[in-house]
């Protein structure tokens, strides 16, 4: 007869296993980095840019310039390029954060030669048209209006703006910076920071000797350094306020966010404090998630975060809660993380969250993309695959008085910005 | 090309293997033939409210989530208004794990008090979160009852009303398991790192003897043919006029599905598309628009919503996308457009056979439609639409009798 009241044995993940990158460089000198895997036909090819400091502008100069970047050129329009890309069934993507800007290619690898020439055509010859502009900016405009009116959205902002300060990462756009969009400044910053100079290419998927060819024809020469680019500068000073309260007349619910600055993946703690961050809010069974949701049943989700940015890092938890039960979903916040500051994470759970995190790392190996991605994590860092190495040695065997004196360290509700948009 | 062994059990359980070694890791899916168009009009948002309580312990294992995170696992589910599925995740040697947790939440659930009391909570939460407390967020909750008098569409997946979710007690609940969740009625996916033969035996080891339950004979009131357009205007407080356009179009397994499919794409997929040059680029009366089809397994939707610039009239924003609807009904799609939206349907099939879960997903759901391997065949029926079948879908759709439009402006 099935005992169904007993688990089954189980294992623990021993052996994980990346896929590195083969580094390689065009004649130019542009750095490229192929993971090749996978049975499909497929090419994921990223050209990625470390954003530039703005001379001129605001970090929204920037932030057009990656969108508008696949929006004409000297000899396409618009809508030839996105013709010809979806003809063969490919995706260019613009991405932007913080620290980089990128196009990303999409493709059935036997199509790759006849879709460079356009993103070629895209990444060196930009030309940012006047009505492209306008479209644009008017555009972003109404969505940014639509977004004005969620209030995890403006929570978000509130607290980017408070926590990261004057700086590239805390800029949050007002609805009137579209309108100070300039074509001239555009031109400008692409030069600057859309150089083979600046450029870091990462290719994952069916990529061979003859991809990395086309890729050297493409962009290993004749890709003029336009204009020297000096770096972003980063130097946050203290909030202005420690709580931010925007009142939302008829909120049916409050969004909160609370964090603060801290530090990121290049700090020896960085990894511990990532197991920590998952007790406390990185999972479903994380405390926040137990309390807030499945006891209380405040709010449909509630979870933490840390980031890891160039300059800088920090802590975040977010949610949304009944406006009625604000208060006392703070107070259960804060009271979660007193609790990790008094005592130490029972030796159950905090297996638990071992095993998690060691199956939760095995699983977003997924494909050769994330494989890709794993490296772009640690090498725009700075650093290599002895993160890793580290950070799952970290999930072995950190002890409970390590993370109790971390939530000391770093969790302290002193220092953190705490904003509710809704009601209090 | 996925490949996959079918068996069934004898409790009628239909499992599915896919064999996938280049992972480290292993899905199960479930489905459950089971939607919010089979709750009754009183009760509605009672699949979806069942899905929560899926995690809250089940007859011999009090909490769900805590000893697959244990093993190394994640879960999720999903609630539409045809299908209910719950997947996972895990390192393939835990498999089992899945297995014994999977068949337990089917042999029967824990039903606390303290569960369904939280849950109603949590999905109040959700109900106020995603549909409530965001702009334009109760769009379906207007559009839905426009569109379909008679078909349980009518309702969104979380219901017409809190109060429904509020006053459900443990008797309907436990009635809702009863009549809709036994191996009769789900389908199971087991993918990844496994072997065909271990997961039958497992498959029959922990599902094999769970009772195949009554069967669930669904007879859904059908949606009349509709024959009058139909408006409805809506005031809030959003910061831009926006119009949704739903026209009545077939089910997800009627042959002319793939042409519906298609014609969204030309519509709106990505920046070459029709909606988004003609009407966002060139004639700029909207500031996003979409096109897109709902895929239902009973009469579907074929939707077109748009936010319009500002300052732009309503009446010419719709009649903006009127003309190019009334182009695709009267001209033919010329060969290069087909050809680009039929390449992009390969390729977005190419990617997605990247992912494990989305295969596990696919087989599943294509499984329910009647064979998992429709899904190696999609990519060649959208090959086979001709550009006369697009145009045929679009002249028999697009018109004023079928249309359902929400009208949904910013107070004044």
């Amino acid at each position: 007869m099935l005992n169904r009241t007993e688990a089954p044995a189980f294992g623990l993940v021993s052996d994980i296993q990346f896929i590195k990158p083969e580094h390689r460089t065009l004649r130019n000198g542009i750095p490229v980095f192929s993971l090749v895997a996978g049975g499909q036909d497929l090419v994921r090819i990223e050209f990625i840019f470390e954003n530039v400091d703005h001379a001129e502008g605001s970090p929204l100069q920037s932030m057009a310039v990656n969108n508008l970047l696949n929006n004409g050129t000297a000899t396409r329009s618009a809508r030839e390029i996105a013709e010809s890309v979806d003809f063969y069934g490919a995706f260019l993507q613009t991405d932007y954060n913080p620290d980089h800007a990128s196009l990303t290619l999409y493709t059935l690898t036997k199509h790759l030669e006849a879709v460079l020439p356009i993103v070629h055509d895209v990444l060196t010859g930009s030309t940012f048209p006047a009505d492209e502009l306008d479209i644009f900016a008017r555009n972003q405009k109404q969505k940014l209006l639509v977004n004005l009116k969620k209030n995890d959205f403006v929570a978000r902002r509130l607290f980017s703006a408070a926590v990261l300060g004057n700086t590239p990462y805390g800029y949050v756009p007002q609805p009137e910076d579209y309108d100070q969009l300039d074509r001239g400044t555009l031109l400008r910053y692409f030069a600057a920071g859309y150089s083979p100079e600046n450029c870091t290419i990462v290719a994952a998927g069916k990529f061979d000797e003859r991809s990395f060819n086309l890729l050297d024809r493409f962009f290993g020469a004749d890709w003029e350094v336009k204009e020297k680019a000096a770096a972003q500068q980063f130097t946050p000073g203290e909030p202005d306020a420690r709580k931010i309260y925007q009142e939302v007349p008829d909120a049916l619910q409050s969004a909160l966010r609370l964090g603060t600055l801290t530090i990121n993946r290049r700090h020896p703690d960085f990894p511990a404090l990532q197991v920590l961050n998952c007790v406390l809010g990185g999972y479903f069974g994380s405390r926040l998630m137990a309390n807030i949701r499945e006891d209380k049943g405040f709010t449909y989700g509630i979870g933490s975060g840390l980031a890891s940015l160039k300059h800088a890092g920090y802590f975040f938890i977010s949610t949304e809660v009944g406006a009625e039960v604000s208060q006392a979903a703070l107070n259960e916040i804060y009271s979660e993380i007193s609790l990790l500051q008094s005592a130490p994470v029972a030796g159950e759970e905090l297996s638990l969250v071992r095993n998690y995190m060691m199956g939760s790392l095995l699983g977003s190996l997924e494909n050769v993309f994330s494989h890709a991605d794993k490296f772009k994590n640690v090498h725009f860092s700075g650093m290599d695959y002895d993160y890793y190495s580290n950070y799952i040695e970290t999930i072995r065997t950190v002890s409970a008085e390590r993370l109790q004196h971390l939530a000391q360290t770093y969790l302290r509700p002193e220092q953190f910005v705490e904003v509710t948009v809704g009601k209090k | 090309m996925v490949s996959f062994t079918r068996f069934t059990l004898d409790n009628g359980l239909k499992v599915l293997v896919h064999e996938d070694p280049t992972t480290p890791m292993a899905v199960l899916n479930v489905l459950y033939d089971v939607g919010a168009r089979d709750e009754n009009p009183g009760q509605t948002g009672f699949a979806h409210l069942f899905e929560h309580l899926m995690f809250g312990g089940s007859l011999n294992i009090p909490s769900y989530d805590e000893p697959l995170q244990r093993v190394g696992g994640e879960n999720n589910a999903f609630t539409s208004n045809d299908i209910t599925n719950y997947y996972l995740t895990l390192p393939s040697e835990n498999v089992e794990t899945a297995f014994w947790l999977e068949s337990d939440r089917m042999l029967s659930l824990a039903f606390t008090e303290k569960s369904l009391e939280v849950q109603r909570n949590v999905v109040c939460e959700e109900f106020k979160q995603r549909y409530l407390n965001q702009p334009y967020g109760d769009v379906w909750l207007k559009l839905r009852p426009l569109a379909y008098r008679e078909h349980p569409y009518r309702w969104a997946t979380i219901g017409k009303e809190l109060s429904h979710i509020e006053q459900a007690t443990m008797d309907d609940v436990k009635a809702f398991f009863r009549k809709h969740y036994n191996p009769k009625n789900a389908i199971v996916v087991v993918g990844g790192n496994v072997k065909t033969d271990d997961m039958k035996v497992m498959a029959e080891k922990w599902f094999g003897s769970i009772p195949s339950g009554p069967r669930y004979d669904r007879d859904l009131p059908q949606e009349p043919e509709q024959t009058e357009a139909r408006t409805e205007t809506v005031k809030a407080d959003v910061p831009l006029d926006a119009i949704y356009m739903a026209f009545k179009m077939g089910r997800r397994t009627d042959p002319d599905y793939y042409a519906f499919d298609l014609l969204s794409d030309i519509l709106s997929r990505g920046k070459s598309s029709r909606l988004y040059n003609s009407l966002l680029k060139e004639k700029q009366l909207f500031s996003e628009i979409n096109a897109y089809n709902m895929g239902s397994l009973d009469t579907g939707l074929f939707v077109i919503e748009g936010k319009l610039s500002e300052g732009t009239p309503m009446e010419e924003a719709e009649a903006g996308i009127w003309t190019e609807l009334q182009r695709l009904a009267t001209e033919p799609v010329g060969e290069a457009e087909l050809t680009k939206v039929k390449n992009k349907v390969e390729s977005t099939m190419a990617f997605s056979e990247m992912s494990l879960l989305d295969k596990a997903m696919n087989l599943a759901f294509y499984e329910l439609l009647g064979d998992a391997n429709l899904f190696n065949e999609e990519t060649s029926r959208y090959h086979a639409v001709q550009a006369a079948d697009i145009m045929q879908a679009a002249a028999a759709t697009f018109t004023k009798e079928k249309s359902s439009i929400l009208y949904y402006l910013k107070n004044a």
